[in-house]
């Protein structure tokens, strides 16, 4: 379990995390949505340990992030970060190879190579493994990124919002191997989204953010209504249902 | 591999050209009937020759790092400050203690190139990262600056003679007894090695890297102490050599990419190999006087890279 404790958070002397506790629970998918500029990526950020805590703890697992150390969490959580940088002059293979870093510390065995082939071949890149990264399309390379993170096989996986760049076919598979994780190994995830149907169809658990705060948390179809989509996006898109099936309505 | 063995190939052919090439005339048969031959050998064609190697694959390899620790292919050490940082502790030292042993002037170059380094990683942490040719233009006038502080300080104490010897690299007086602190600078090149994955990633960006678990700040600064060390030990030993550390890394990162594990080894290779075939030049062209190594390479280097900027590149790596 990931826990946050009275977490606040300023930049620039403004607020974006407000003494924010949660419980991210252990197994499963937790979706976290909310506006733009609710503070998602920030909290991410922090449990990944990319900037430093001001105030508030993070503890995986009973582990204090701030004290438990660095590499050893590595093997742990990974993170998915919604900006990338700019990528070196590598092949997917390397870049996917990395991700075992953490447990092999560059000297790859032949487990590690297995494990590098299958995220390989789950992402749909073994063909083009030995194609330098900044040859590849926008999608191409999230799903080369992604395979990295998946090779890093670590108990909990952040992802900011992962689908940026997939197509729906990409977003599918993606979504349900994120499920297969979750039902076969027990991995705990947390997705950032912004499609609210694909956390209505695939989270098992919803956590909503708005302006620095938690705003809901619940299974996805409970918290989903109407009135929170008003209240916290301010916009009127509707919620249907569809036998026991909820679907958000994006159209005027 | 291809790049590998021609390489390694090339330096072998122009170790054989440095070892028969110089003022004194020396054949490879005068070696079987000329005792005084050997010496000749021994005392200086062989220490040239491997001071020529050890610089030229070290600063290369220095190049690399620092490109990777702030990802930007424009940047190289003797450019963006700690050659002129180097120079900086070495006139000092001179101008303060002057009859201080080599091992103590060493040890303050390198102190002041580390500090002129992390200046430089300080000052570009400012700049907006949508800029990135900033960086290199900082660094450049960051180095002048510093160079400039070399030169005033010099001229304060009257030392303005040694600034050519230590800014303008040349090997035309090494000799046996003169260059053997190279040594470690190859010894701390080879071990930045073993940190070869640590340095690739690095190169992912931050994020990407305590992703990895990473210890980020260690590695930096590890890197950097290897860069300052290996930069000093060249300006005091042979002179700083401009640009070696920018063209070579480059010219690998385009055939071979950019994963140090694999091209480290022919970054150090293709660097030895530049300079070895620039001093070799210099010391041919006009015959018996010598064009310093910079020089050539300044020229050799530039029509290099421009060719191969302007061939077509390939998909895969
Ligand atoms: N470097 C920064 N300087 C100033 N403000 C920042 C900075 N980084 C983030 N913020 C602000 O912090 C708030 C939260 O940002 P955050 O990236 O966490 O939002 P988010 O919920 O991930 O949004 P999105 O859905 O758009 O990705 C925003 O209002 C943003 O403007
Ligand atoms: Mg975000």
């Amino acid at each position: 379990m990931i826990s946050i404790r009275n977490v606040t958070y300023d930049i620039a002397g403004k607020p974006v995390l407000c003494d924010v506790s949660l419980d991210l629970p252990r197994h499963g998918v937790t979706a976290l949505i909310g506006p733009n500029g609710a503070g998602k990526s920030t909290l991410l950020s922090l449990v990944a340990r990319l900037m430093p805590l001001q105030s508030g703890g993070i503890d995986i697992d009973g582990q204090d992030i701030t004290t438990c150390d660095t590499g050893a969490l590595a093997r742990v959580l990974s993170i998915l970060p919604q900006i990338q940088d700019a990528a070196p002059r590598l092949t997917v293979s390397d870049l996917v190879a990395f991700g075992r870093y953490p447990h092999s510390r560059g000297r790859l065995t032949a487990e590690d190579h297995r494990i590098v082939d299958n995220s390989l071949d789950a992402f749909r890149l073994s063909d083009m493994r030995n194609r330098a990264l900044e040859t590849l399309s926008g999608g191409q390379r999230q799903n080369a990124l992604l395979a990295m993170i998946f090779a890093q096989g670590t108990d909990y996986l952040l992802l900011d919002e992962p689908l940026n760049n997939l197509d729906i076919a990409a977003a599918r598979g993606l979504m349900t191997q994120l499920r297969t994780l979750a039902d076969e190994q027990q991995r705990s995830i947390v997705i950032v989204l912004h499609d609210i149907n694909y956390a209505l169809a695939y989270a098992d658990h919803l956590v909503v953010m708005t302006e620095g705060r938690v705003a809901a948390t619940g299974s996805p179809k409970e918290v989903i209504s109407q009135d929170l989509i008003n209240r916290i996006y301010r916009t009127d898109a509707a919620v249907i249902a569809i036998g026991d099936r909820r679907l958000v309505d994006v159209g005027p | 591999m291809r790049l590998g063995l021609l390489l390694g190939g090339g330096l072998f052919v122009l170790g054989l050209l440095s070892l028969f090439v110089g003022v004194i005339p020396l054949q490879p048969v005068d070696l079987l009937r000329d005792p005084a031959a050997w010496e000749l050998l021994r005392d200086s064609r062989v220490p040239r020759t491997l001071a020529v190697v050890i610089t030229g694959g070290a600063l290369a390899v220095c190049g690399a790092l620092l490109q990777s620790m702030v990802r930007n292919r424009f940047v190289e050490p003797m450019t963006t400050g700690t050659g002129q940082g180097a120079a900086l502790g070495i006139l000092f030292a001179t101008w303060a203690a002057p009859e201080a042993g080599l091992l103590t002037k060493m040890a303050v170059a390198s102190t002041t190139a580390l500090l002129a380094s992390v200046g430089f990683l300080l000052i570009i942490q400012r700049l907006p990262p949508t800029q990135p040719l900033l960086i290199p233009l900082v660094g450049l006038i960051y180095g002048g600056v510093l160079g400039a502080g070399v030169t005033f300080i010099a001229y304060q104490g009257d030392l303005i003679q040694y600034i050519d010897v230590w800014m303008n690299g040349e090997f035309s007086g090494v000799l046996r007894g003169r260059y053997e602190l190279l040594w470690v600078a190859a010894f701390v090149a080879v071990l930045t090695y073993m940190a070869a994955d640590q340095f690739a990633i690095l190169g992912l960006g931050r994020t990407a890297s305590i992703n990895l678990g990473l210890n980020y700040e260690q590695v930096m600064i590890v890197g950097l102490l290897a860069i300052s060390v290996v930069t000093a030990l060249v300006v005091v030993t042979v002179g700083a050599i401009p640009f070696l550390g920018l063209v070579v890394p480059n010219i690998v990162a385009r055939y071979a990419g950019d994963n140090l594990r694999r091209t480290l080894p022919l970054i150090a290779s293709g660097g030895a190999a530049l300079v070895l075939a620039s001093d070799v030049i210099g010391r041919l062209l006009r015959h018996p006087f010598e064009i310093p190594v910079g020089t050539v390479m300044g020229i050799l280097g530039a029509v290099i890279f421009l060719w191969l900027l302007y061939r077509p590149r390939s998909h895969a790596l």
